[in-house]
């Protein structure tokens, strides 16, 4: 069954790939039917405890066997809920949304190979498995964002999204062999009992190393979850598909970041975070990244960006829970956030599409009565996402900030992004939604297909429930009393957030056509992507093509090429210059030779 | 060959090459060679070489001789002009004949000379008997049969390169023809 | 009677004078001469050579094989040198040898 789960998308992307690149239908149909079996596999095995493996290669000792193994648990099982699920009806949505593109087959393939390597990143047993299938995942990524490649900004998105990745990857990668280094072994499993011994047999080192290890393996999640720095790829991953953006860019790539931190995280032991410095960096660096994107986010036009931004914000929360040792909570809001912001990505791209491809939200307006029930599944998921109270997104900022709690500034960093969450999506909601038409495209829009809003209204009915306790189980993990309501302190510092937030939002862009606020710094995204444009961009590139160009044109050209050339030309002129073409000289070099001869033949001793 | 015979001969080889060398007018050079190779003829039959003398006389001073004078006549070639020497290639041919020649007196000092011993008439006649009764005979008399001895050994030990120098001439003459025909293309 | 060395000695000298015409003189056809003159030489060599190694009583005859394939061998050459001498100053009018450097690398 498990093995199942891995196979059916990758037979599925092989036989799109190998033998239906012609047949758009049958890839598309293909690609759905796997992954709606996989959905259906997921809810059979949920809350399965189990691992399989079969060795796939033995290297010499200390490695040892490396083996494919799939590691089913809680959090495992309700990951693969996500995942498919959202995988369900992203490909649903797709079969509208795409239905017009020229490239369906390669598309439907591309998904199928995201489901595989997300599924594989899930289910993984051990970090090798991990790595591999992080890679596939960047692949596939790369792949999609890079869907319409003849677009310009599209190939450049995609080339960028892999190489910051790639950045993060290495860290991941030194990370993965520094804790091989500590525990001797890849396998989750074995890890916790392994990083104990270590623990004893050398305490004056152990607290350091560890934490050097799980701050390079957070370098992985930082490339993959977009965390600062390298958060610059996630907002021009909108360039790709729009449910694209909703499947991997919102709802299940970028979160496995936090996966494998809390997958880590259970692996080692509980408080490896909170005991060593690492678990503080992480933290600090989830919550900056959430406040930083969330200030980024009140400024941005386009609608898919504004959502970029705000998925790199609670991403930062989720992060930020986890280094504060509550990986539980960052996992039930990566639960809740995944069907909200699905929910608003799908909402988003039914949006453009009714409005021919237009992305700009001061040329929408008005669209709740043109599409009422995008817009009503929209405005659910909004409320989701800004944590009105009795929504999934509720409970879960709850436990974030209850997990907070003992960090003030990291606490009050949470209640300022609480705070901004709301004017930003109220801001968008506001301006989208509501008002009236301000362009043709808006004017002219209309509720979209069935196979396009069913999907919405699952998701939206999920965004609202998925809290609750009963449904919560779905979660991959869960922190004591989710679900529950309590009238406490809490409660109250989260409701005033969430009106500080709206209400201005509300008074300052209600009936607004252009946007009456301008802050640069925001809207320049801290100027973050110039300065990585100039220094690492212009710089390397400049300094490449500069160390490049002397290889080429001094040492290949000038040396090797133009030297031997050279030197061939000047030996040639040597001899040139011997063949003079007068008979005279000819002969008298002949008469030399023979003199030479005869002195060589009768007068050498 | 008495001693003055030899030189006497060998003066007007290298007189006449000299003047080949150095006579301005092809005509007069070839002239020159003309004599030279007299001289030279004389010299193979002093070296009881008679059929190489007569042939050296046809075959070079009638045949060869008569082609580069027709050549010359046919380009009709003036006397060259008088110019100034060019001192380098002079100057350079002038040393390698210098040093060819103080070459070839070591050479001379080396190879052991030879006093040259009269003609074994007796010798000869028993080696040819068995092969040439008339030719025995004559050597026996104290003649020397050159025509006879020479085509001995060319038929009988040279037959295959004669008959390759022959293909060669014709060869050679073809070429000629062709060489010379006017380019009518 | 003359010995083996004057015969060498003479035949050496008229290869050097021979060898000065063909560096020193400039007409083609001269040189060609030269080149004759030159064969001839070992001509001469080879026919001392004959005379002074004799066996049976008789001069080598041998030597003197090699004398007649030269004279024909030096024939066709002169034959076909000519003609290309004429080919060749039809085409540029001229037999002077400074003036035949278009083979010049």
């Amino acid at each position: 069954m498990a093995w199942l789960l891995l196979l059916l998308p990758l037979l599925s992307a092989a036989a799109n790939h190998l033998f239906l690149k012609r047949n758009a239908f049958l890839a598309s149909m293909l690609s759905v039917g796997s992954v709606v079996a996989t959905f259906v596999i997921s809810l059979l095995l949920l809350g399965a405890t189990d691992s399989y493996a079969f060795t796939w290669a033995s290297l010499p000792e200390p490695v040892g066997n490396l083996s494919i193994s799939l590691k089913l648990d809680q959090l495992a099982t309700g990951m693969m809920i996500v995942v498919t699920g959202i995988g369900m009806l992203v490909h649903i949505f797709s079969l509208a949304y795409m239905a017009d593109d020229s490239a369906k087959a390669r598309y439907f393939t591309c998904l199928s190979l995201f489901m595989f390597s997300m599924t594989g990143i899930v289910l993984a047993g051990n970090f090798i498995m991990t790595f591999m299938f992080w890679e596939l995942v960047g692949l596939s990524s790369y792949l999609l964002i890079g869907h319409w490649y003849e677009k310009n900004s599209a190939a450049d998105a995609a080339k960028k999204a892999f190489l910051v990745n790639r950045i993060g990857d290495f860290g991941f990668m030194v990370g993965i062999l520094l804790l091989f280094g500590i525990t001797g072994t890849f396998i989750f499993d074995e890890m916790g009992a392994k990083l104990a011994a270590f623990e004893s047999a050398y305490p004056g080192c152990y607290p350091c190393l560890l934490g050097t290890a799980i701050l390079c393996v957070f370098c992985g999640a930082v490339g993959k979850s977009a965390q600062l720095p390298l958060h610059v790829w996630l907002p021009d991953a909108m360039e790709g598909p729009t449910p694209v953006s909703a499947l991997i860019h919102a709802a299940t790539m970028v979160a496995a970041g936090v996966y494998m931190l809390y997958r880590v995280h259970l692996s080692l032991g509980v408080e490896v975070f909170t005991e060593t410095m690492a678990g503080e960096v992480i933290a600090w660096v989830g919550g900056l990244t959430a406040l930083a994107a969330a200030l980024m986010a009140t400024q941005q036009d386009d609608i898919k960006r504004i959502l970029a931004y705000s998925t790199l914000s609670q991403l930062g929360y989720m992060v930020m829970a986890t280094g504060l040792g509550g990986g539980d909570a960052g996992m039930f809001h990566l639960f809740t956030h995944a069907w909200f912001k699905a929910l608003l990505f799908l909402g988003s791209g039914a949006v453009i599409y009714a409005c021919h491809h237009q992305q700009n939200i001061w040329k929408m307006g008005g669209l709740l009565k043109k599409m009422p029930i995008t817009g009503i599944t929209f405005f659910l998921g909004f409320l989701a996402l800004i944590a009105v109270p009795f929504t999934s997104g509720f409970f879960s900022k709850e436990a974030i900030l209850h997990a907070a709690e003992g960090n003030p500034p990291l606490f009050w960093i949470a209640v300022a992004v609480a705070v901004l969450t709301p004017f930003y999506m109220t801001r968008l909601f506001v301006v989208t939604f509501l008002g009236s038409p301000s362009s043709d495209d808006a004017d002219h829009a209309k509720e979209v297909s069935p196979l396009m809003f069913v999907p919405l209204v699952l998701l939206a009915v999920l965004a609202v429930i998925a809290g609750y306790k009963g449904i919560n189980t779905l979660a991959p993990a869960l922190p004591a009393h989710a679900g529950e309501f309590h009238v406490n302190p809490l409660f109250w510092i989260s409701l005033g957030a969430l009106l500080a937030g709206s209400i201005p939002a509300f008074i300052i862009y209600s009936g607004r056509t252009k946007d009456p606020l301008s802050i640069p710094l925001f809207r320049e995204r801290f100027y973050l992507d110039a300065i990585y444009d100039k220094v690492f961009v212009r710089g390397i590139q400049d300094g490449g093509a500069a160390l490049i160009h002397f290889f080429d044109e001094f040492l290949i050209n000038g040396v090797l090429v133009g030297g031997s050339t050279r030197l061939v030309q000047s030996v040639g002129g040597l001899f040139r210059r011997a063949q003079n073409g007068n008979l005279q000289a000819y002969a008298f070099a002949f008469g030399l030779g023979v003199i030479a001869v005869i002195y060589f033949t009768v007068f050498w001793k | 060959m008495p001693l003055t015979l030899f030189w006497f001969f060998a003066i007007v080889m290298l007189v006449g090459g000299l003047a080949v060398v150095s006579l301005r007018n092809p005509v007069a050079a070839a002239l020159a060679m003309v004599s030279s190779f007299v001289g030279l003829a004389g010299l193979f039959i002093g070296l009881n070489a008679y059929f190489v003398g007569v042939m050296q006389i046809l075959v070079y001073a009638g045949a060869i001789m008569v082609l580069f004078l027709f050549i010359i006549m046919l380009l009709d070639l003036k006397t060259e002009e008088k110019q100034a020497p060019k001192v380098v290639p002079l100057v350079g041919g002038l040393g390698i004949v210098l040093a060819f020649t103080i070459q070839l007196f070591g050479i001379l000092g080396k190879v052991p000379n030879k006093e040259s011993t009269p003609i074994d008439y007796q010798a000869a006649s028993e080696h040819y008997a068995p092969i040439s009764k008339s030719v025995s005979e004559r050597l026996a008399d104290g003649q020397l049969p050159d025509v006879n001895l020479v085509g001995d050994v060319i038929f009988k030990g040279y037959n295959l390169p004669l008959q390759i120098v022959g293909v060669l001439l014709l060869v050679a003459t073809v070429g000629v023809v062709v060489l010379s025909k006017r380019q009518t293309i | 009677m003359a010995s083996l060395h004057s015969y060498l000695l003479v035949s050496g000298l008229l290869f050097a004078i021979g060898f000065a015409g063909v560096v020193l003189r400039r007409n083609i056809i001269v040189v060609f001469m030269c080149l004759e003159l030159m064969l001839s030489a070992a001509n001469l060599t080879l026919v001392a050579f004959s005379r002074f190694n004799g066996k049976n009583g008789l001069p080598d005859y041998d030597g003197q094989m090699l004398v007649f394939f030269v004279i024909t061998v030096a024939a066709a050459e002169v034959a076909v040198g000519l003609a290309i001498i004429v080919a060749l100053y039809r085409a540029r009018q001229t037999i002077h040898t400074d003036e035949l450097t278009s083979m010049k690398g």
